[in-house]
This record gives C-alpha cells, sequence and structure tokens, in this order.
C-alpha cells in the first residue's frame, strides 16, 4: 500500500510516520482514558490514602490523629482480630481442598457421554448465580435445628439433630458445608479443561490397557494440574473474605466462631468507624492472601505440569 | 493391545470382547447416570425446599417430614411478602443500576480494550500489567478508602443527580464507567486481539477514525465477548450485597438484597413461607437471564481460566 507511493516521495514517508505515531499516541491515551483516570482514582488513590489511614485514629466525624503503629499494633495482637484471622483460615484450609475434589469430580462425571449432560451441569452451576442473601436465607433455615433439611436428611442415617449454627463448634463447618454447595465456576472451568486434553492421549492409555482409574490419575490429573493450581489459588483468596453469609446468618456468632476476617473490618469501619484500625486490618489481610499467593507459585514448580 | 495386563482379557474371541467392553461400557454410563441424578438432587436441594416452601400454607411448612410439593399453592404468599416492604420501589432500583453499570461496563471496557489490543502507546504493557494485578486485588483494601473518598465528593449524601438519578447510586456505578472491571476489559481485550486486523486496516486507509473502526467494525464482530461481559456484569451488579449495604442509607435507595436481608431480619423466626417467596421472587430475574444466557455465562468463565475451547 503505502510501499507504492514511497519511491516517488521518499521525503514524506518518515514525517507522515511520525505524525501517524503521534496520533495513535494520543487516541491509545484517549481510549485508555476511563482506565486510567479509574485506575488513579479509584485504586492507586485509595490504596495510598489506606496507608496514611493506617496511621491515624479517625472516626470521620472528628479530625483524624496521628497514633503511630498503634493500629498495626493492635491489629496484630487484638483477641478478636487474630480469631477472626483463626476463623478464616480455618474455613480457607478446611473448605478449599474439598472443593477441589468435588469440582473436579463433577467435572470428570459431566464430561462422561450421559444423558442430558448439560442440563446436569446447569443444575450444577445455579447455586452460584442465586443472589448471595437469598442464599444465605435459604441455608440458615436448612441449617435450623427443628425445621431445616439438613437434620431431616441426616435423620435418615441415624444422626441426631443438630444445633448448627447456635454452636460454637458447628457453625463453622457449617459455613464450609455451605460452600460445597457453590462450586460451580471451578466446576466449569474444570469442565473446559477436560475437553482440551488430547482424545489420542486417553485412547493410547486405553489401548495399552490401563483402567479409567488409572488413566485419570496418571494421565488426566497430571494435565490438569495447570488448572487445578488455578482454581486453589482464587478458591483460596475467595474465602478469605467470605464474609456476606456470615454477616447475615450468623452476625459472627456464636461466641465469634464466624467472625472472618472481612466482617471484622467491615464492623471496624462501619459500626465503630475506626477507619484507621480498620486499614490495619485490611492491610493485614491483603499481605497475608498476596503471600499465600506468592508461596503457592513457589510451591507450583514441584506438582504443575506444564507443556514445554 | 496388551493381553496380559488387561483384567478382561478372557481368551474369547475379538469380537466378543468388544461387545462385552461395550457392555461394561454401557452398564458404567448408566450407573454414572443413576449416581450423578442423585447428587444432582441433592445439590438442587435447597433451591427446590426454597421454591416449594415459598408455596406451602403456614403448617405445611413446618411439617414433620417435609412436605415437598404444597396440597394447594399459595400464591398469595407472594404478594404478602413483596407488600411487607415496598419490593417494587427495590426492584427498580435494582434494575436502574444493574442497566447503567451494564451500559458502563460495555461502553468503557470496549473503548479501553480496544486501545490495549491495537493502539500502541508508550506505558500500554506497564497498564496492562497494572490492569492485571488490579484483578487480584481484594476489594476489601479499597473498601475504607474509597468510601471517604466518596464521602468528600458528596456521593454518600441524599438527594439526586440531574434530578432523578439518586446521588447514592454514584459510588455503585461510576467505577464502572471507568472500566474498574479488569477482568471484562480483559476478556475484551483478548477477543479483540482475535479479529482479523486487515479489515480495520483497509478501514483505516479509508480515512475511518478509531472510534467508527471500534463501533462499526470491532463491537459488531464483538457480539459473543460483548454478550458475556454484559451478562457477568449484570449478575454481579445485581447480586451485590456489600456496596449497597454501605453506600445506600435510605429505604427508598435499597436494592432488592437490602430489603431481603431487612426482611429476613424483622422474620427471624416467623413466617418462612414468606421470606422463601420473596428469595424466589428475587431468583427469578437473575434466572431468566441465565436461561437466555447460559451460553455466555459458561464460554465466559471457561476462557477466563484458560483461552476457551
Amino acid at each position: 500500500m503505502a510501499a507504492t507511493t514511497a519511491p516517488a516521495q521518499p521525503q514524506l514517508r518518515p514525517q507522515r510516520r511520525m505524525s501517524f505515531h503521534r496520533r495513535e499516541w494520543l487516541q491509545g491515551y484517549l481510549f485508555a482514558a476511563p482506565f486510567l483516570i479509574g485506575f488513579t482514582a479509584f485504586v492507586a488513590f485509595p490504596m495510598l490514602f489506606s496507608v496514611w489511614l493506617m496511621f491515624q485514629k479517625w472516626d470521620l466525624l472528628s479530625p483524624a490523629t496521628f497514633v503511630g503503629f498503634k493500629n498495626i499494633q493492635r491489629a496484630l495482637t487484638d483477641e478478636l482480630a487474630l480469631k477472626s484471622l483463626a476463623n478464616s483460615a480455618i474455613y480457607t484450609f478446611v473448605a478449599v481442598p474439598f472443593q477441589l475434589v468435588i469440582s473436579f469430580s463433577l467435572a470428570l462425571a459431566l464430561t462422561q457421554p450421559i444423558k442430558l449432560r448439560s442440563l446436569y451441569r446447569a443444575g450444577f452451576y445455579l447455586p452460584i448465580i442465586i443472589p448471595v442473601v437469598a442464599t444465605a436465607v435459604v441455608w440458615q433455615r436448612v441449617f435450623h435445628p427443628d425445621f431445616g433439611i439438613l437434620n431431616t436428611a441426616l435423620g435418615w442415617f441415624g444422626i441426631p439433630p443438630q444445633a448448627w449454627l447456635l454452636k460454637p463448634e458447628l457453625a463453622k463447618p457449617a459455613f464450609i458445608f455451605m460452600s460445597f454447595w457453590m462450586i460451580g465456576r471451578q466446576m466449569v472451568i474444570f469442565i473446559a479443561g477436560l475437553g482440551n486434553i488430547p482424545a489420542s492421549l486417553l485412547e493410547a492409555a486405553q489401548i495399552d490397557g490401563a483402567s479409567k482409574l488409572r488413566t485419570i490419575f496418571n494421565i488426566t490429573i497430571p494435565l490438569m494440574t495447570p488448572l487445578i493450581f488455578y482454581n486453589m489459588i482464587i478458591a483460596i483468596i475467595n474465602s478469605f473474605q467470605t464474609f456476606v453469609p456470615s454477616l447475615i446468618m450468623t452476625d459472627g456468632g456464636p461466641e465469634n466462631s464466624t467472625l472472618f476476617v472481612v466482617l471484622n473490618i467491615y464492623r471496624n469501619g462501619f459500626q465503630f468507624f475506626n477507619m484507621g484500625y480498620a486499614s490495619a486490618l485490611a492491610w493485614e489481610l491483603f499481605i497475608i492472601v498476596i503471600g499465600l499467593t506468592i508461596v503457592q507459585f513457589y510451591g507450583s514448580n514441584r506438582w504443575v505440569y506444564y507443556e514445554s | 493391545m496388551s493381553v496380559a495386563t488387561s483384567p478382561i482379557a478372557t481368551p474369547a474371541p475379538p469380537a466378543g470382547r468388544k461387545t462385552r467392553r461395550q457392555v461394561m461400557e454401557r452398564v458404567r454410563l448408566i450407573i454414572l447416570q443413576i449416581v450423578m441424578t442423585a447428587v444432582l438432587l441433592t445439590f438442587l436441594a435447597p433451591t427446590l425446599w426454597m421454591v416449594s416452601s415459598s408455596l406451602k400454607s403456614r403448617p405445611e411448612v413446618f411439617a414433620v417430614p417435609v412436605v415437598w410439593i404444597p396440597a394447594q399453592p399459595q400464591w398469595g404468599n407472594y404478594a404478602e411478602a413483596l407488600q411487607m416492604l415496598p419490593f417494587a420501589r427495590f426492584a427498580l432500583n435494582t434494575f436502574t443500576i444493574c442497566i447503567v453499570t451494564v451500559l458502563g461496563v460495555v461502553l468503557s471496557s470496549s473503548m479501553v480494550a480496544y486501545s490495549f489490543a491495537r493502539l500502541r502507546w508508550p506505558g500500554r504493557d506497564f497498564f496492562f500489567t497494572l490492569l492485571l494485578g488490579t484483578m487480584m486485588l481484594p476489594e476489601i483494601i479499597t473498601l475504607i478508602p474509597m468510601f471517604i473518598e466518596f464521602k468528600w465528593l458528596g456521593w454518600t449524601q441524599p438527594g439526586n443527580v440531574l434530578g432523578f438519578y439518586p446521588r447514592n447510586f454514584l459510588p455503585l456505578t461510576v467505577p464502572y464507567w471507568l472500566a474498574l472491571a479488569p477482568l471484562y476489559v480483559f476478556l475484551m481485550r483478548q477477543f479483540f486481539k482475535g479479529i482479523p486486523i486487515e479489515l480495520e486496516e483497509a478501514a483505516l486507509v479509508d480515512g475511518a477514525s478509531r472510534l467508527r473502526i471500534l463501533f462499526n467494525i470491532v463491537l459488531p464482530l464483538s457480539k459473543p465477548v460483548i454478550a458475556t461481559v454484559a451478562v457477568f456484569a449484570f449478575l454481579q451488579s445485581y447480586n451485590d450485597f456489600l456496596q449497597p449495604l454501605i453506600y445506600l442509607n435510605s429505604r427508598s435507595n435499597w436494592t432488592l438484597a437490602l430489603g431481603l436481608r431487612a426482611l429476613n431480619d424483622v422474620q427471624m423466626t416467623g413466617r418462612w413461607e414468606l421470606l422463601f417467596a420473596a428469595s424466589t421472587a428475587v431468583l427469578i430475574p437473575i434466572l431468566l437471564v441465565f436461561v437466555v444466557a447460559q451460553r455466555y455465562f459458561v464460554q465466559g468463565i471457561a476462557t477466563t481460566g484458560f483461552g476457551g475451547r
């Protein structure tokens, strides 16, 4: 195109290119402007601001006062803060492995040629789209000691009714159990990944006489480790941040057994108006989550299989 | 074939062995079908229980054993539940926020994504990395400073902007007009990269502006990703609880999620059938979207993870 006219006007070309480039720069910035503005105003500034807040005592009514490392110290030693961290950690590290096993098993089953497959997939995916408040409202009653369907179902196996959300030692397991219900997203990602495994590999294994189970453990799972890793990272990040169900169903109780980190932050920020302390708690959580993610990335070399 | 290691390897002729294998496979699939049906029913139980209870009479709600099909569906439960609080108003608020959000997401994300996908400007790769980083950023870290920021901007005050749009909706919607939904920008950018560039080059030679190229060439070719992003944004906005909880102070501004929560708080012990009716009613719009756009949901999730199929 341009090359055909180039020999005729050799001097014009570089000049034109410059202006063309500059125009493209300008257009680039203009088109990206929403993000550049949004990022500055609602990501970069709030994060820096939050660092400043950490060192202040501020209820938004009276002027902020500098308190040094008091908020940070409190975030690291306060009994409730530590309890909430422990709650979130227990919740995450117990729930996530089960979630992965369940979603992976479902994905495996739903990639077999069974009838009405897409309908089954939709059924397992459904809980994800239910508004979290509706989920909490319903599960609060699923766990009801007298009229909840969980105790009814357990009764069929001779297990006596439990006061799930009313006992400190049962409330966290109840929330963990509830999280197994919401694994549709992980399942869909696994299904997509299973569809990408070359059929030739599975056929080769079959021809060599490997059993289905062996094929799964020796071929499917190793090839799926990148997706297992991805789902694990996302699940851990998300689990550390769950709090809406506990806000609605138990309000952190009984005896703070479901006081998760974000609920503690929410309370300190928006109920007690300790903006500085809440910011310190938020940074604490942020650093823990980032740290866990980095550790997992380092650890992933040992077990995640990457092609080529 | 390594006959020696195969457990089915009996001296039977090859043809017979093949059918036997097929029979085994059939049996396996039938068993799997039965097992999966049972698992599916277990998964659906809470939802089915919610829907069925929403139509029960009071004694049926607390009947032991559980009544799954109400003798006489009490449709009146819905009317009664939705009149306990101004749910029509909540629905209007919710849909307003959802529509403004979806429009903002689609417009701003497509522009930003186009810039990242096609235009060359200094700092582009750096900002794209920042965008990806933002995706991993927990919402909680910016929650408190953003609240203070919005307070400074006056967006937490009562009243309307432009005469009709509640000021409290601004914190919930404006960020989406500024492409602060990195996942959607990312999805769109990946899609735009896959569109043959020759089409745009031809248009450029013809003197079309970039904006025109985006709206007349790129976006019409990007309907699947626009649908995915729109559906995701709608779902996210509709289901959001934390942001509305923080910013929507007056009851007249509440969304359906906040209304349902309020109903739950006053109805802790009392009338479950009404609560379940309200929950089901709140679920219905999103269910309709899901039924119509299921393909895009699944596609979106699959591509978010890894390159799609």
